[in-house]
């Protein structure tokens, strides 16, 4: 049967976005192909939330916190039962861990960071961005299972509003060679950019490492992640984790608000699939008003403080 | 502690790319160090200053490729492998089937990779050699500390960082910000002339070539983004009708408030 399998990530307890995301499109390839959508989840837990997302079956392991080995055993394992067509994992950081690993165990390929994905003539269709968004590649996956990995953003997170998902439990596998010895986490209130759907960037325009405050603020007020242009990052004003671009994160928010970002291509590269884009710089000849949806030429430290209390007033209505 | 670096030889970063059929047209390209392939040669590098050893690179590739070996041997590494074959044509899994069987053939204890491969930015080969080894694998480091059979790896995760404990041998990718690595320096250049590379077919790795050159993910066809043309450009000396401008995009149009 040509069913869809998606690895469905837990965090606090509920589904992650992307998850949901790869979940949707998990259904409609599902629909297409003639066959059934299920997750795997490593908590029964997430059987309610995947049914509503359209799962009619949640295979679950007691793996526990992430680690790739066992997690990549159990995947194996819900493969090897559901029999599916197609295989989808979120790009998250775990999710490509992982998706690698199952389908070099499995001897099947996979389509990375895809933002489009259909079934057609009985085959996985993906396009990916190569280059960081410089070009893009629409490839066929030719494997059973075909595996691709699903850009977080690209495609919409619907519910389906079916019932709880059927659990179908399975063997815990052996141990891990990797242990966990701590996570760091950041500050409060810092966002991955991966998955923000806002993205407020700061360029070499800030002159110096501490004006990064003015991007932080700004992102604080309106909910989204601190990016950073490659010139900051290699000049230390901050940690590469905010660089977007090309040896950074691509990145694709729903608003990218840029502020003293000049616009080099590897930067424009990394963010140009941004659904809306506001740029301010005091060049009007930046590069980056040839991508910007809305320019707005001037000091980024006068404009800046006064969008943030707008930002604010706004939120507080 | 031997290491062995698997480099890959891409178009540099700074580049525009033009497209022949469904594949980038090389004429006229400059090739450099995929830039996370750096970072994981210097990482090599500095492991053996500091316990011995040797850091072996190797490179799965058409001849251009071989440029790649004399770099990374000019920046300390000892012994070189040139897989020659046309990578382009091969898959991730093709690739690391390829790189797996050549790092059997070498002593090692660490095998490391960038992250991902710039340019391709599939993020694949490195688990998928960890997986065909059968060896622990972490992802995306940021920092490493090399023990007594074992290591210490930090994992950039979302916004956030894990610190993991494996046993060694274990695979390694490398994130940016793992180390800055350091220039080729003169005497460096000399002596890696002096280094013969190792040149190895595919079937001298004993593997078919059909089964590794087979694609599983077929590129069908390649394009350039459509061309977006800048929106609306507005004076921003007055900082506050600026502000109310910006808001009233973001809340009218990208309905992101």
């Amino acid at each position: 049967m040509a069913g869809v399998l998606v690895f469905a990530e837990i965090k606090d307890g509920k589904l992650k976005k992307a998850s949901r995301e790869a979940l949707t499109i998990g259904r409609k390839l599902a629909e297409a192909a003639g066959g059934e959508l299920s997750a795997f989840a490593s908590d029964a837990a997430a059987a309610e939330e995947a049914g509503r997302y359209g799962a009619k079956k949640v295979y679950v392991a007691g793996v526990g916190a992430y680690s790739t080995e066992s997690y990549t055993a159990a995947l194996a394992e819900a493969v090897s039962q559901a029999q599916p067509a197609v295989v989808l994992f979120a790009g998250t950081s775990d999710g490509r861990d992982l998706a690698p690993r199952v389908a070099a165990r499995l001897n099947v390929g996979v389509a990375s960071d895809v933002d489009r994905l259909e079934w057609t003539d009985g085959k996985l269709r993906a396009r990916r961005p190569v280059y960081s968004g410089k070009a893009f590649a629409t490839v066929e996956v030719t494997g059973t299972p075909a595996i691709a990995t699903t850009r977080p953003n690209a495609f919409p997170a619907e519910e389906a509003g079916g019932g709880a998902a059927e659990v179908v439990n399975l063997a815990t596998p052996a141990e891990n060679r990797v242990k966990l010895v701590e996570t760091h986490t950041p500050e409060a209130g810092e966002m991955s950019l991966a998955e923000a759907d806002i993205i407020v960037s700061g360029g070499r325009g800030l002159k110096e490492a501490q004006n990064f405050s003015y991007i932080r603020d700004l992102a604080h007020a309106i909910g989204g992640a601190v990016g950073a242009s490659r010139a900051t990052v290699d000049a230390g004003w901050i940690d590469h984790q905010h660089q977007v671009g090309q040896t950074g994160r691509v990145v694709s928010p729903t608003l990218y608000i840029a502020a003293g970002v000049s616009g080099a291509i590897q930067h424009l590269a990394g963010m140009s699939s941004s659904k809306h884009i506001v740029a301010i710089n005091k060049d009007p000849e930046a590069p980056i008003f040839r991508i910007a949806d809305l320019g707005i030429v001037g000091d980024l430290f006068q404009i800046l403080p006064a969008l943030t209390e707008e930002v604010k007033k706004a939120k507080a209505h | 502690m031997n290491s062995v670096v698997c480099i890959s030889h891409v178009p540099d970063t700074e580049a525009r790319i033009k497209i022949a059929g469904a594949k980038v047209d090389e004429a006229g390209l400059k090739f450099i160090v995929s830039p996370y392939d750096e970072f994981a040669l210097e990482e090599a590098i500095r492991v053996k200053e500091k316990s011995g050893g040797d850091v072996t690179v190797v490179t799965f590739g058409p001849d251009r490729a071989q440029q790649a070996l004399r770099e990374a041997l000019a920046r300390g590494a000892t012994k070189a492998i040139h897989v020659k074959g046309e990578s382009g044509d091969a898959d991730a899994l093709g690739i690391a089937k390829v790189l797996a069987a050549t790092i059997k053939s070498v002593p090692h204890d660490l095998v490391f990779f960038g992250k991902q491969g710039v340019g391709t930015d599939n993020g694949l080969v490195g688990p998928m050699v960890a997986e065909l080894l059968g060896y622990p694998q972490v992802n995306v480091v940021t920092k490493l500390e090399v023990g007594d059979g074992r290591i210490t790896a930090h994992r950039e995760i979302e916004a956030a960082e894990e610190v993991l404990e494996a046993p060694l041998p274990a695979v390694v990718t490398a994130q940016k910000g793992l180390n800055e690595p350091r220039y080729a320096s003169l005497k460096g250049i000399m002596a890696a002339k002096k280094v013969a590379i190792d040149t190895k077919s595919i079937a001298d790795l004993g593997l078919d070539e059909g089964d590794v050159l087979r694609q599983r993910v077929v590129v069908v066809s390649l394009e350039l983004p459509p061309e977006k043309s800048g929106g609306r450009k507005i004076d921003g000396a007055d900082a506050n009708a600026a502000a109310q401008e910006i808001l009233n995009y973001i809340r009218s149009e990208a309905k992101a408030l």
